[in-house]
């Protein structure tokens, strides 16, 4: 019996390749509340440096508003389904990552240039390093969460946990309904 | 601004933003306490709105940028009432910590503003 339910539920399954996302679930979802404050944070101060001051220092106010664009995409990827937000999320974080890096060390060697703050002066010390280390998180969230061809959803339940679980059951509940009830609350309990 | 008034707010802020957290961790969905200290977090926000509307005509006008310190104060309006917003559509665990993130947040931008408007130029 539970061979003859294994081959209906990959059936369906495999017709549809298109790759998937999880929804944003657990810890994740604090990272994404994380970037849009930062988001925020950096939007605001652009504002503020672009329609106040821009003359002084134009190199790190135009630097601002493109980290702040950055992280306002940034978050907006994290949260989006589908492949190609994924992709976005990866160059976005990237970006980051190299931004505060390189912006960090010129602000450190050559400081005449980034004399003025931004997110990224000084490894991002005027946001408490949040800057730096918030890709760190975000890039280890998102290999640990890559979207998954939907074919492959039941085949690899230990790799996305619960809401592969679910899926998979409701592949198998469908078609396999009629045979009996005690065969298919077997597995979509447990 | 008021200068105790404001570390009172940076106190109540920390507080309500650690018990989030620890509340939070600790698999507490978001209840009545956690909602309420984000709730207190708030309400004392708008008192500081009134009171930086009020101060500079009582003779007490803000020493920096004007522009920065509004932007800092409408942000911090809009935070807390994002995560309880949040908070209440999403009946999880990691809700609690977004409350406590948003207050901590708050904490730091009420700090910020408290410098803006005493000192010049920070």
């Amino acid at each position: 019996m539970p061979s003859t339910n294994d081959t209906p539920a990959t059936v369906p399954a495999a017709v549809g390749t298109t790759l998937k996302r999880p929804r944003v679930a657990g810890i994740g979802r604090v990272l994404v509340v994380v970037y849009a404050i930062l988001a925020l944070g950096a939007f605001g101060r652009s504002l503020v440096q672009i329609t106040e001051q821009f003359a002084d220092a134009p190199v790190a106010y135009t630097l601002s508003a493109v980290s702040a664009a950055v992280y306002i995409v940034a978050t907006i990827a994290l949260v989006a389904r589908g492949a190609v937000w994924y992709r976005i999320a990866w160059i976005t974080i990237s970006f980051e990552m190299l931004g505060v890096l390189v912006v960090g060390t010129l602000s450190i060697v050559a400081p005449e240039l980034f004399a003025h703050a931004s997110v990224w002066s000084f490894y991002g010390i005027g946001y408490g390093f949040v800057p730096l280390v918030l890709p760190v998180l975000g890039m280890i969230w998102l290999s640990k969460n890559r979207p998954v061809r939907s074919a492959e959803l039941p085949a690899e339940p230990a790799a996305t946990g619960g809401p592969s679980a679910t899926t998979g059951s409701s592949a198998t509940g469908g078609p396999s309904a009629t045979p009996g009830p005690s065969a298919t609350a077997g597995p979509g309990r447990s | 601004m008021i200068v105790w008034f404001s570390y009172v707010q940076i106190a109540v802020a920390l507080v309500a933003g650690v018990f989030c957290l620890v509340s939070g961790f600790a698999g507490r969905k978001p209840n009545d306490f956690s909602l309420g200290a984000t709730a207190l977090v708030e309400v004392l926000l708008v008192a500081q709105l009134i009171v930086a509307i009020v101060s500079p005509a009582a003779g007490n006008p803000p020493q920096g940028d004007v522009l920065t310190f509004w932007v800092y104060m409408v942000s911090a309006l809009l935070l807390p009432v994002a995560a309880v917003f949040w908070a209440l559509i999403d009946r999880s665990k990691w809700s609690t910590v977004v409350l406590g993130v948003a207050c901590l947040a708050i904490a730091v931008m009420v700090f910020r503003m408290n410098e803006i408007w005493l000192v010049q130029n920070v």
